[in-house]
């Protein structure tokens, strides 16, 4: 199970003098069951990439494969892809329509044809997946705080059950404790599950806490796709493209250049203080 | 001299039903006493929902107090003849630029507030590339706004608050939908604008880092002010931050957990350097 991109290429505006080169050659397999981080800068292609990987854009050139299948091919069935790849957009609240929260979660699964048993079940699953509880079923979406209009939203995604599970920015503009609620129950349903999920975030702490493989964008070209480790350890890269490492990373570098060894490629909260510990205690013994 | 200042202030929220009967009342605010210096650089934190962006409507009079009062350069904000000198000596930022950009180019975009209230046009053209080089985007003047990052948009949206020359600047979130080095770029031309031109800002985000350069730290917890003081006091309380739902920045995590480990580091790191100096000094 896997979903390729071959020499992909997507031009906004083509015949127009407006034309811009949004995707340049673009070759990527993302197979079921990773956590995936997407990080670029504002505008390197992030959301257009994503945005293939359910048909919602159609390449100008190249091909979008799903189980060695072209998505684009007369056969392929474009209804199927999108129960099995969910996109959550930014600030997917806005989306919210129905007047009470069960049913805009339920509004996927009615529209798939399931039978009222099994709709029940996905959305008292989803529901209880991001956080919330049935207390909310009934209430108007307008009666939710921020933080809960996003988990209702992303509820009625997971509620399809999708094996590629895709999230543009999910946490901006919510507090620390709502983001590492979100992303710790994401997290939790990527390895219960073994779905794949996308993660496209600004915040390396986070893309250094979550993800086991980063993809990085600058102008519509994949320059990095490797273990986070490995692409942090470009940080000075990154900042040329707009991007950053995580604060961790710069500690770890700094160390170093001050004469206390410690791994470089340290991005995590408790490597780095392990690290630490053990090469200052290896400084005294020494003494 | 106070900028601005608030006595008792609340709000509510007020839910009513179809035949106007009072069905719920939530209060975002409760009983805020704030006291903010000409020049000062507040920052204002809070978990969603604690009455943080409740409190920013109130400096430029979008929202006015259920009880209580708050005064913008002395005026009161419920007396509707001061309603356009507070909203001029208060500018407002907030989090989508897409929101709040209306122009077809960047001069046109920074002028509209001053066009409006009148000003002559020399001045206005004045106003404008002033304000551009505050934020350093004089050079896409000419250019269409829509083309430009999240953090140039923002920086023209500062910009054009800028060109209605307040006292202070009220930026809710302005940073929450910039990648890194836009969210840098923002916070820079924010501390510049603060140090250089003596602007009053305060600054509601909740990413951590940001906020360590601020003269003080403003926690809002249930509508009220939880904590209070320079960001060193304020992210030394690791656990009780947390309790609030709010975190501190990595490198203060980070220098926190090690001192919990046994090292004997100072309190309340702020910065990579500051960790690295400490540790050096341990080795």
């Amino acid at each position: 199970m896997s979903i390729k991109l071959e020499n992909l290429n997507y031009i906004y505006g083509t015949g127009t003098v407006m034309n811009v080169q949004a995707l340049k050659d673009i070759n990527l397999e993302i197979h079921e069951g990773t956590f995936i981080g997407l990080i670029g800068h504002t505008g390197s292609g992030k959301s257009t990439l994503i945005q293939h990987l359910d048909g919602l854009l159609k390449p100008t050139s190249g091909k979008v494969l799903f189980n060695d299948m072209d998505i684009f091919s007369k056969d392929f069935s474009m209804k199927d892809l999108r129960c099995k790849v969910g996109l959550v957009f930014q600030y997917p609240e806005h989306q919210l329509f129905e007047a009470d929260i069960f049913s805009d979660v339920a509004y996927g699964p009615k529209n798939l044809g399931l039978d009222k048993e099994e709709i029940d079940r996905r959305v008292a699953d989803a529901i209880h997946l991001v956080g919330l509880n049935e207390s909310y079923y009934l209430k108007s979406p307008f009666e939710l705080s921020g933080g809960e209009k996003r988990r209702a939203a992303i509820a009625g995604v997971l509620a399809m059950e999708p094996d590629y599970l895709v999230l543009d920015e999910p946490t901006a503009g919510l507090d620390p404790k709502g983001r590492d609620e979100i992303l710790d129950q994401i997290a939790e349903l990527q390895k219960r599950k073994n779905i794949t999920v996308i993660l496209v975030s600004h915040s390396m702490e986070d893309i250094a806490k979550y993800v086991q493989r980063v993809i990085v964008m600058n102008k519509g070209e994949i320059i990095f796709d490797d273990e986070p480790k490995k692409v942090f350890s470009n940080y000075k890269k990154l900042e040329e493209i707009g991007l950053m490492a995580p604060q961790i990373t710069y500690v770890m570098h700094e160390l170093n250049e001050r004469g206390i060894e410690v791994d470089k490629d340290i991005t995590k909260l408790n490597e780095a203080k392990d690290a630490i510990l053990k090469a200052l205690n290896k400084g005294k013994t020494n003494d | 001299m106070s900028i601005i200042k608030s006595d008792g202030l609340t709000y509510d929220y007020i839910k009513k039903d179809e035949n106007d009967n009072i069905e719920e009342v939530f209060r975002a605010i409760d009983g805020v006493k704030l006291e903010v210096k000409e020049g000062d650089f507040i920052a204002i934190l809070g978990h969603n929902g604690s009455g943080k962006s409740t409190l920013a409507k109130h400096i430029n009079a979008l929202l006015i107090p259920t009880e209580g009062t708050l005064w913008v350069d002395g005026m009161d904000t419920k007396d509707e003849t001061h309603l356009w000198d507070i909203r001029q000596s208060a500018g407002m930022v907030f989090q989508n630029p897409d929101n709040q950009i209306i122009g077809t180019i960047v001069e046109e975009d920074v002028a509209f507030g001053p066009e409006n209230i009148g000003v002559p046009t020399q001045d206005i053209w004045k106003r404008v590339e002033e304000s551009l080089i505050s934020v350093d985007m004089l050079k896409y003047r000419n250019h269409s706004p829509n083309k430009l990052s999240g953090g140039q948009k923002q920086r023209v949206a500062i910009a054009g608050v800028l060109a209605m020359k307040p006292k202070c600047i009220v930026l809710d979130e302005p940073t929450a939908m910039l990648d890194p080095i836009g969210r840098r770029e923002v916070i820079e031309t924010i501390k510049l604008l603060n140090e250089k031109e003596n602007v009053t800002v305060i600054f509601i985000t909740h990413y951590m880092n940001e906020v360590v350069d601020a003269d003080r730290v403003i926690v809002m917890d249930k509508g009220k002010i939880a904590m209070q003081g320079t960001p060193r006091e304020i992210f030394s309380k690791v656990g009780e931050l947390k309790e609030i739902g709010l975190n501190v920045p990595m490198v203060t995590k980070l220098a926190y957990d090690l001192k919990q480990s046994g090292l004997d580091i100072k309190e309340g790191i702020l910065k990579v350097e500051e960790l690295v100096e400490e540790l050096c000094r341990l080795n």
